[in-house]
This record gives structure tokens, sequence and C-alpha cells, in this order.
């Protein structure tokens, strides 16, 4: 945990590099990801990386000299970064949390509205139990003491986008406090397990949007996500890195989207992160100044920024300069890759909480706590430990339980029966190629996982070659299916006998004299062509190593 | 059933002790008995002067066919034109009264008397802090100026299905923000027994209209009083329900802890079925109790007013706090004649002393100016409502706020922030909701040991025009009779008991029983024996007395 920013900016930057290369070369697979389980176009964190190393290599990223980078890695040997996040997780409740109003994004503006989301005179909000099913749920997911009676305040501010002029949320008593969250870091990353707290997790609303006309003479208002529900989770300031933590940011998605409370992606807003970075002296307990960093709308811009941060306040703290890192909200220009100032926080922000009249206290049983828990689906790192224990690598491993749908495909098909190893290469290499391609989700396609498995058992068991089996996969893919009936409809089952193939050797090799005879004179590159005439007499359907080792023979026999 | 309600008095049970120990307002009792005798139809005054309930005699008389709705309402509407020059109750009058009630007629016509609703042509005035979906709906506020809500408040939408009429929509202190209706942000409205004179607030408009008769019941809401006083300035019935009892959706929330709904009317029957109407869970009110709604109708029809004592061994204990010095002494006489009364009835009065009670105000003040500094933070001038053209978000808010609130509100906004902001949130709010939970614990040891508590409901009579606007304080104090009911969650309903002196005919007292959360039954059951019991009180002030259109 005491990793230093000699280690971040040094292992960082070059191995990003690097480590893409690596990948490339090692299994072009990871460059394949899955959609989400969502439809609409959602971004996962091995998909984010991966866009991210594709597009860093022709253009490369404005990295700081390497002159410059020496002297920053020797001074940021001496100083150590604290980085704390407070995300926001829009649920996907069904209604919003206050009102029956449904929310759909990009629905037309102003669409998706009631006079309790719009605050109208007179009108009052009424909880959504569904918003506290989902706050239990990542509650217990992160191990959390749970508020038995919780309660909703007030927090008052002015903006247009705030219909009510205050925004009920909950302040003294969260309904979660005090866990904790799991995570391995890529292996490209270097790896290694970690585990950071959790201070506090709470039920709020959401505001609505503004927009803001070309020229500027103008805003307007879309309430449709005013009253959307949201749950801020609040970590400890654990994370020394930017990639410690993206990851933090990358796991918790996760693990929404394993509990199925929030479709957790970033470009629409629905996982928000606010990243709260300071330096000190190593050795130095004290924290030092904290700045804010928003509009972060990646895994990759959360990572980049902290980075970004971090040195920019080495550099001040090394100069002398600790004076110029003040406490303020610093903006993410992703175009610029750098952070500038949006406003200075001139003391603290008086929003005047009180607790909220119109709600009751919202009180939980052991009972429905207990409930609950039973419900919630193993989580990530669960998952992750169990894949591990299984033997796969921690390649594997991380891939797989990216996605809870994969996660799920490669679980189904295993308990079938099917070979671990193999299930694993199939979904990351195939499978995962043909999602890309079609731009499709695992869910979507026509393959399930029973057939998979049978697929993986045929093969290992001689009864179709592995090309074959790549032929059928394609197939089920597309169209469905069974792999018997593909195999008995299209008459694929390989053929094993000696007697069979040797008869199509014998007569390949008396149709092709002309080649036989350079064969015999040298030319021994030629028994791919025999091989492939041999494979094509047999449709594809002759076992590749029997009919290799018979053409040897036969090729090679003294006349 | 309807015998009862008409008192059958016997006379003779009251001796003239009583009379005579209702001296103080003898004044007025020369001017009642110049009133003319009781009307006929379509409103029912029984002969003693007692008041009958008049949505049951309505009801009789529509399905009797003695009367029309449209009759009913027409008559209405010409005593609300006649009167409402002088008085401006109303800040908006409905144009489809007739419209509603010939809708009436045509159901009774086609034989459907049997399916109309308990309010069925009750002319119903609503206080215009309360949605309306067919009227503007402004909180007595400019900066509501011609809004329009799309939705009815559930009480609104709850009366209307049971065939309740609205008649227009009543004046207020702005946002409920005072206790004379001069706060309003468009009128001012008199007091029906003395023009000069306030009629109470915050619902001054409700207690007028149904004082002169303008409709027969009507919605108030009551934070800190807000029924409850001007019911007594008015000479009317007023009862503030159980915190919850009555769905808050469609009142502009002033204070959300405090606020309820409330009735006015000119019988406690009449009040009770009120009640009933509009009362139960809703599911747009989070806040709103789901405690079973008593039928209070057949609640008056059971009780035998020929008992002669039959409110024997009910403990009522009268809060020594609310009879201190500061309390005008023909309402302590006025008081003191009601506990006589009730003692004539069998109950046994002892005095209660609630120790917290003083605290209250203040408490009252800081937490009902907090919530309402966080309540009124909507009215911003972006969505609905006045909007200023400014070059800048930041004023816009504040030139859109500056010239739709009034001073009043301005006032209760800045000590609300100031109560609520950082560094002395624990010195103000916090303490004051310690304080509230003090009074609560004082409200119901109180309420173990006796049936009800009795107090006067407000410390005065309906006092001149403009005799406290330019004293906040004085008129704040005013509140200490209700603010503790309110603190407490707790239901209190407000009997006309008497007279003072003053004015052409007399000024009414109230006397306010305060009861057990959720046990407006028994505030009911004793305010209506009371009430059928008083003697030598009318309480119809000479302004409808004098109308000839009340014959």
């Amino acid at each position: 945990m005491a990793s230093t920013l000699f280690r971040n900016v040094i292992q960082a930057q070059p191995l990003f590099l690097n480590s893409s290369a690596l990948l490339r070369k090692m299994n072009g697979v990871l460059y394949c990801t899955m959609k989400s389980t969502s439809h609409s176009h959602t971004q996962t964190a091995t998909e984010e990386r991966q866009q991210q190393q594709q597009q860093k290599s022709p253009q490369k990223i404005k990295v700081p000299p390497q002159k410059q980078m020496n002297e920053v890695s020797r001074i940021g040997a001496d100083y150590e970064a604290v980085i704390g996040i407070e995300t926001h997780v829009q649920l996907s409740t069904l209604t919003k949390a206050f009102c029956s109003c449904p929310y759909s994004y990009g629905a037309q503006p102003n669409t998706c509205i009631c006079p309790v989301c719009m605050g109208l005179p007179g009108a009052l909000p009424v909880l959504n139990s569904k918003v506290i099913e989902c706050a239990v749920k990542l509650a217990l997911a992160l191990n959390c003491r749970l508020s038995f009676s919780s309660k909703f305040d007030r927090k008052q501010y002015f903006y247009p986008d705030l219909p009510k002029g205050y925004q009920i949320s909950q302040f003294d008593i969260p309904i979660a406090t005090g866990g904790s969250i799991d995570l391995d870091l890529p292996l490209e990353f270097g790896g290694g397990h970690r585990r950071f707290g959790i201070t506090r997790i709470h039920m709020e609303e959401d505001a609505g949007k503004l927009m803001h006309s070309g020229n500027g003479s103008y805003s307007q208002v879309d309430l449709n996500r005013a009253g959307v529900p949201l749950l801020e989770i609040v970590s400890e300031p654990d994370m020394r890195t930017g990639i410690e933590a993206s990851e933090y940011a990358a796991e918790l998605q996760r693990v929404v989207r394993y509990l199925g409370v929030s479709n957790g992606n970033m470009q629409e807003g629905s996982l928000r992160c606010d990243v709260n970075v300071s330096i000190r002296p190593i050795g130095q307990p004290e924290f030092g100044t904290k700045v804010e960093i928003k509009n972060l709308n990646s895994f990759s811009s959360i990572n980049r920024a902290i980075d970004f941060e971090i040195s920019r306040q080495v550099n001040l703290h090394s100069q002398g300069q600790q004076d110029s890192i003040v406490q303020e909200t610093r903006l993410w220009e992703e175009g610029a890759q750098k952070t500038v100032t949006m406003r200075k926080k001139e003391g603290l922000a008086d929003y005047r909480y009180f607790p909220e009249p119109d709600l009751p206290e919202v009180v939980l049983t052991k009972d429905y706590v207990d409930s609950v828990g039973k419900s919630l689906p193993e989580l990530p790192e669960a998952k992750r430990r169990r894949y591990e224990e299984m033997g796969l690598s921690m390649q594997d491993v991380l891939f797989l339980a990216n996605d809870i749908a994969v996660a799920d495909f490669f679980d189904a098909t295993i308990q079938k029966g099917a070979d671990v190893k193999l299930a694993a290469n199939w979904i990351m290499g195939d499978i995962a190629a043909y999602l890309k391609n079609e731009k499709l989700s695992i869910i979507d396609i026509k393959l399930v996982p029973h057939e998979l498995a049978e697929l993986i058992a045929s093969i290992k068991s001689g009864t179709i070659s592995g090309k074959i089996g790549k032929e059928i996969l394609f197939e089920l893919l597309a169209k469905g299916g069974t792999v018997k009936g593909l195999i008995e409809e299209k008459d694929l089952v390989q053929i094993t006998d000696l007697g069979d193939i040797e008869k199509m050797v014998d007569k390949v090799i008396a149709e092709n004299p002309k080649q036989l005879e350079q064969y015999r004179s040298g030319k021994t590159k030629l028994q791919g062509y025999f091989a492939g005439q041999v494979m094509k007499a047999s449709k594809g359907k002759a076992n590749p190593g029997i009919l290799n080792k018979l053409l040897v023979e036969k090729l090679n026999a003294k006349v | 059933m309807l015998s009862t309600l008409h008192s059958p008095r016997s006379l003779s049970r009251f001796p003239l002790h009583l009379t005579s120990s209702v001296k103080p307002r003898a004044a007025s009792a020369s001017s009642l008995s110049d009133y003319p005798p009781s009307p006929p139809l379509p409103v029912a005054q029984s002969p003693g002067g007692a008041p009958a309930s008049q949505i049951l005699t309505i009801r009789r008389s529509l399905l009797s066919g003695s009367v029309t709705a449209t009759q009913l309402a027409e008559s209405y509407l010409s005593r609300l034109r006649l009167t409402e020059p002088q008085l401006n109750s109303f800040i908006h009058v409905s144009d489809s009264v007739l419209k509603s009630a010939q809708e009436i007629d045509d159901k009774i016509a086609k034989g459907g008397g049997e399916a109309l609703g308990p309010l069925a042509g009750v002319m119903v005035g609503v206080k215009d802090n309360i949605c309306t979906v067919d009227m503007p709906s402004t909180g007595g506020s400019r900066i509501l100026e011609n809004y329009r809500p799309p939705f009815d408040a559930t009480a609104v939408k709850r009366l209307k299905e049971k065939g309740g009429i609205v008649v227009g929509k009543t004046n207020l202190d702005e946002f409920g923000m005072g206790s004379t209706t001069e706060g309003s942000g468009f009128q001012v409205t008199a007091n029906p027994w003395d023009l000069g004179r306030v009629p109470g607030g915050s619902s001054g408009g409700s207690a007028s209209a149904v004082s002169a008769r303008q409709c027969v019941v009507s919605l108030g809401s009551d934070t800190g009083g807000s029924v409850r006083q001007p019911a007594s300035f008015c000479g009317v019935v007023g009862l503030k329900p159980t915190y919850g009892r009555v769905s808050r959706f469609g009142l502009m929330a002033y204070a959300s802890s405090l606020d309820v709904i409330g009735c006015l009317g000119t019988s406690v029957a009449d009040v009770g079925i009120f009640l009933n109407a509009i009362s139960g869970h809703d599911k747009f009110d989070a806040t709103s109790s789901k405690q079973e709604v008593p039928d209070f109708e057949s609640l008056f029809a059971s009780i035998n007013l020929l008992e002669s004592k039959p409110l024997s061994g009910l403990k009522v204990g009268l809060i020594r706090e609310t009879l201190d010095d500061g309390v005008d002494s023909g309402v302590k006489s006025a008081i003191n004649a009601a506990v006589l009364h009730m003692q004539e009835l069998g109950c046994i009065v002892n005095e209660v002393s609630l120790s917290s009670f003083s605290l209250g105000l203040p408490a009252y003040y800081i937490l009902a100016s907090s919530e309402s500094s966080s309540n009124l933070s909507r009215y911003d001038g972006v969505r609905y409502g006045k909007q200023t053209v400014s070059d800048e978000l930041n004023a816009l808010y504040a030139d859109s706020r500056a010239s739709g609130f009034g001073p009043e509100v301005k006032m209760r906004i800045l000590m609300g922030t100031y109560a609520l902001s950082a560094g002395y949130y624990d010195a103000y709010y916090k303490r004051a909701q310690q304080v509230r939970t003090l009074i609560r614990e004082s409200f119901k040891t109180a309420l173990d040991s006796n049936d009800i508590l009795i107090s006067p409901a407000a410390p005065s009579v309906a006092y001149e025009m403009g005799e406290k606007k330019n004293d906040p304080l004085s008129m704040y104090a005013g509140d200490i009779m209700t603010v503790n009911v309110n603190l407490a969650g707790l239901p209190a309903l407000v009997v006309p008991c008497g007279f003072v002196e003053g004015g052409p005919s007399g000024l009414p007292v109230g006397l306010q029983m305060i009861g057990a959360a959720f046990h407006e039954e028994k505030l009911l059951k004793i305010g209506h024996l009371f009430e059928q019991t008083l003697q030598g009180c009318r309480f119809v002030p000479p302004l409808v007395a004098d109308d000839p259109t009340w014959e």
C-alpha cells in the first residue's frame, strides 16, 4: 500500500506502452472485448483500457520529456500521494427515488417529469423502496455496517437544475458505513491484490441538467434526471496511485453491475467519480492540502488526471511552493491532458443540512437485511478467487470475471463438465472475437453454454477436429442449434480410420506424380501441399495427426 | 338520527347561574336578542341557537326534494356577492359552482340520490395554499400570482369525490405566515363580527367565509394555530387534526413537520363529517397516517343529549399556563364560564401545569422558520411563478424573490436561514428540537391523566386591523395557545364558547380542546355536546344576521 510516486511514475507510463505490445503478441484476444449486459453501448474497464492502448500506440500521449521525468521520479521518490474517491452511482430502478416517474437516458428533455420531481408547490416526496434495497445490497457487497435506523436530510443550495432548492440526501446518519472493497490490479500494471476502505454509502437524489445555448446567451433546464436515485460511495483515502484509483472505480463498476443495481456506465453519467488528491513527504503523518478533480469520464482519465495532479503537486512542493497547492476544485481537460482550476473554495460551503421532515426514518429490520443478503450473487472478488483456485491464470481470471454475463456463461459451460482451461480459451478467443465483430453481448448470441461444453467435449474425444470445431462454433453463434445436430447434418465426424485415410493419401499421391518427384528430389515443403489435398479430399474431416503421419511415411517411402 | 343534531334542549337542566357567569358578555346578549328568528332552509339553525349540522340538513333537503343543489348554490353565491365587497374572504371565486350543482341535481333527478356523496351540494371554501386544478392557487403570495397547479390536493380531490363544491379560494397570510391575514399579498380580509377587525390568520379567509355563511365549511391549514385562532376570532368551529390524519399532498409547505390541513364549519358535526371526508392515508404523503378513520357522523347520532350528565366522569385538564397574565380578562371570563358549563355536563375539571409550555413559542418560531426557509427555496422564478428579467442567474433569483415575497415571508426566511447556518444549528434548530421533545412528553403525561386538555384558543379576541402589523413580536405572542399543540402533533378543536364586549354585537371567544393523537373522535363528541348545550350564545355575525338573503 505504501507505493510511492516513484513507482507510479516510473512504472505506469513506460509500462503502458510495453505491456500493450506484449499483450498483443501473447494473446490477440485481449483486444476483443464483450459488451456488457446492457444493450446500449457501455464500456467495461478492460475494454476501455484496451481502446486507450490502441489509441495511444500511434499518437502517443504527451509524456513529459525523458529528462524531466527522471527528475520528477527522483523527487517523487520522496513523496507519497493520498487519494480518496467519491463515487455517485445512478440506480437503475424502474422509477425515480421519490416519485413514480420512469427515467430513461436520452429521452426528450422534460418528458420524464411530474409535479414531485419538478418541485411544484404542494408536491411531496415518497421514497421508492427499491432504493433502499439497492443501498442494502451494495452495503452488504462492500462489507459495510448498516444503520438500522437512518434518515434523510436536506442539502440546500440554489441552482436551476435543483427544482426544490434542496437535494434530498443523507447527512449525519448514512445508511451504511465502514466497509471495504477488494480488487486485483491488472498484470500490465504490475498486478497485485488491494483492499481499500469504504467510509460510507448514502442515498440521495440526482439533479437535472442544464443545457447551454451555443452562443451562451441562454440556458435551458432538463429535469428528466432530477430525482433519479443515486448512491454516493465515499472511499477512505487509501489509494496511492492513479491506477489504484481507476481500478477502485472499475471494481465498483463491476460490483454494481454484478448486483444489478446500476448499469455503471460512465459515459452516460451512471457512474461518476470525484477524486481528492493530496501529496505528502514520505513519513509525514498529516495529510497535505487536498485538491478535488472533476470531469472524469473514464477510468483512464481518472488514472491520468491523478498522475498529472500528483506530478503537479510534487513539483510545486519540491520547489518549496507548497503554499501554491490550495484547496480547490480542478477540472480534468481531456484534450490538453491536464487539470485546471475550476473554483477555489472560499471557506466551507454551508449547505444548512437539516432532517427532511417530509420523509419518515428509514428503518431496516434484521429479517429484511438477511433476505437481501441471501439474494446477493457471487461477487467479482469471490469469483476471481474461485477461478484462481481452478487453476486459471490471473490474465484469464480478470478477463472472465470482468463482466458478469461472461462469467455466468463461463460458469454455466464448466458446470456442464467442460474443461476449465479450454472453456476459458474458447470464450476469450473465438467467441470474444465474434462478439466484437458483430458488436454483440454474450447474452445476445445463439450459442448456449451447454453446446459449448458439448463442442469442447467433441473435440477432446476426437469426434471432430479443432478446425471443424471452429466452423461449428460460428454456426452455433450465428444460428444456434446443437453440436450433435450440426455434425450429423453436415457429416462432419472426423475420419480417424487408418485405412480410409491411407486410401485418400494413396489416391492423392498417385494423382500428383510431378509433385511427388519434386518432393523426393528435396522440395519437402510440398508436404503441406499434399496434406492440403488429402484434407480437401476428406472434406476437412481427416484427423490431421493421422493424416500427416501416414503422408510422411508414404512420401518418404523408399521406392 | 337527525333529531339529536337538532339539540332537543332541556333548558331547565342549565341553571341560571351559568348565564350569569357569562355576564362579561352580557353586552352582546342584548344584541343577540335582536337577531331575526332562525331562517328556514337552506341553512339550518335550531330554535335554541345551538348550531345544527348544515351538511346533514342539506343532504336531507336534497334527498327530500325540498330544495335543489342549484337553489342552494345560488343562495350561497348571492350572499357571497353581497358580503364579499366588505369581507374579501376570497382571492378567487369559482365560475363552475352552478355547473357542479346542476350535476348533482341531474343525478338526483335520475334517481341517483342514494349514491350522493356525504358532501353532495356542500359549498366548500378552500384556503389558497391548497392546490386546486381548476383555479389559481397562489398561497396568498405575489410570487405565485396566476399560478395554476396541474393537480388537486388530496384533500380537495377527496371532498370533490364526495360531492363537495369548491366555491373559491380563500385569503390567507402569505404561505400561512401570519395571524391576521393582513399578510396576504393580495387583499385584507375583514372579520364578519366587526369589519374593522382582523379575522385572525393565517386561515382568515376560510374562517370569515364560514362565519359569514359564504360557504358551509372550509379547508384551512394549521402550522401554529392558523385554523384555531381565526376560528376563535370569527366565532366558528375549527379543527386541527392530528399530524398525519389528513394528507398534506397539495398543501404548499410552510413547515412540513407542523403543517396540517384543518376544517372550519359552523357546527362540530359539520367539521367532523368534513374531516371524515378528507382524512386517511395517502400514498402521495409519506407522513400521512394509516390509522383508521372513524365514522364521526354516527358518533353525533349516538350522543344522548337528554342525559343529565352526558360527560360524567370525563377528566378535563385546564392548562394553567394559558390563563396567565397576558390573557385578556374577557377571554379568561369566557373560559371560566366554559369550565362551569363543562362541569355542568359532568366533567371533572382540574388545573394541569405544562412546565415546558412557555418554551413552545420560541421553539416553534425557530423550527417553523427553519423549515420554511427551505420549503420556500423552490420559489426561485425559474420554473413557475414570478420571474424578473435578469442578465445573470443570481440576480434572477434575488430579484424574483425580492419582488415576489412579502416582508413577513422574507423575515422568516432570514430567521430560518440563520438558525440553520453552520455554527448556529446546535444553538437554535437542535435546541428547539429538544424543546419539542420536552413539550411532546409533557403533553403525553398530562393526557395520560386527563381525557382532554382545555385552554383559550387565543389570548385575546379579534383585534383592530393594523394594530399588530408593525409589532411582529406581539403578533407572534398571540400564538402562545396554539403552537405547542403543533409541536406535539396533537388534534385540537376550537368551539365558540362566549363573547367579549366589542364591535357592533360582541366578539366571539373560542375554547380549545386538545386530545391525544388520533383521538379526534373524543374531541368531536365532547365539542358537540358542549356546543349543543351552550345557552344564550348564537354565533351568527351581524353581517349575516342583518342580511335579508339569510332568511
